[in-house]
């Protein structure tokens, strides 16, 4: 087999191609703009709105990368259950250890 | 047992063991993240002395280091596709690109963390400095493994050691670049964009 050479099998075969993969990039750039954006409209701060958009917008931008970069759209379905259980447990660590300290300690003391 | 055989590495799911087993480093890697995240949201705020976020962050110089590192992740695709179709010049430049895109978001580190000292902010200057340089260094660490990465697979492709599983090789490499690429889009919105939250 030729160097460098790759078998087109399974899901690789699948896979978007440079076009797809270069919208993608146009999204997620044009996400990050909107975010840049937002971070000076004065309006969205004080309506409460920025920080649930914000996290939306950043979501969005996590799961095209892997979704359609990573190819988990695409590949085995154990990856996906592999990523999402990392996720899940970060997640519980995160949740434990934000009420264990903002119980214990008022938010601006230094515990 | 024919080489072939010795270099697929299938497990019982038929998946090569060496792309699941960045999963699973993935995966694990998340909780390596979550707690740092974690730790940096609680301590951001509670430093006794400053300067706190609100005086050295700079949002411009890292929305534009944040979109140099996303695109990098496109040019590693691109590089994937190449060596996917044999097309190996198509390879060797766009790994080259992100390589170059990676030392690139270094050098926006390197320059913010400069900026951060000069304005009487270290690692141990406050609980924030403290947790910010840990969870922006540890991904920083993480980037400048990747562009090494990178780097010895352009060179590997170029003394023509990239066989049979090269594609196999780049696919896991391409893995680990865009999971370095997803923390920075949490650490980006949660860390500097949530600033004045």
């Amino acid at each position: 087999m030729s160097e460098g050479s790759a078998a087109m099998h399974g899901s690789e075969a699948q896979h978007p191609g440079p076009a797809k993969y270069a919208l993608i990039a146009v999204v997620l750039s044009a996400i990050t703009l909107v975010e840049f954006w937002a971070f000076y409209v004065e309006w969205l701060h004080t309506t409460g709105l920025f920080m649930p958009m914000l996290l939306v917008l950043s979501a969005v931008k996590f799961s095209m990368v892997a979704m359609f970069y990573m190819h988990l759209k695409f590949d085995h379905k154990a990856f996906t259950r592999l990523l999402v259980l990392g996720i899940m447990l970060a997640t519980c660590i995160m949740l434990a250890l934000l009420s264990l300290f903002f119980i214990s300690h008022p938010p601006g003391i230094a515990p | 047992m024919s080489e072939a055989t010795h270099e697929q590495h299938h497990t019982s799911l038929g998946i090569d063991s060496r792309k699941l087993g960045m999963w699973i480093l993935i995966a694990s890697e998340c909780l390596l993240f979550g707690s740092l995240i974690v730790t940096y949201l609680i301590y951001r705020n509670a430093s006794v002395v400053g300067p706190h976020p609100r005086d050295v962050l700079d949002i411009p110089v890292t929305t534009i280091s944040t979109f140099v590192l996303l695109m990098s992740s496109f040019s590693i695709v691109l590089a994937l596709h190449g060596i996917q179709h044999n097309n190996l010049r198509q390879f060797r430049v766009w790994i080259l690109v992100t390589a170059v895109g990676g030392l690139t978001f270094l050098g926006f580190q390197t320059y913010e963390f400069t900026e951060f000292v000069h304005k009487g902010l270290g690692l141990t200057t406050n609980v924030f400095g403290g947790a910010f340089f840990m969870l922006t260094g540890t991904h920083g660490t993480h980037v400048a493994v990747g562009v090494i990465w990178l780097l010895s697979l352009y060179f590997s492709s170029i003394r023509g050691r990239l066989k049979e599983d090269g594609a196999l090789k780049v696919d896991t490499m391409a893995l680990y670049w865009h999971f370095v690429d997803v923390v920075w889009i949490v650490i980006f919105t949660v860390v500097y964009l949530f600033v004045f939250v």
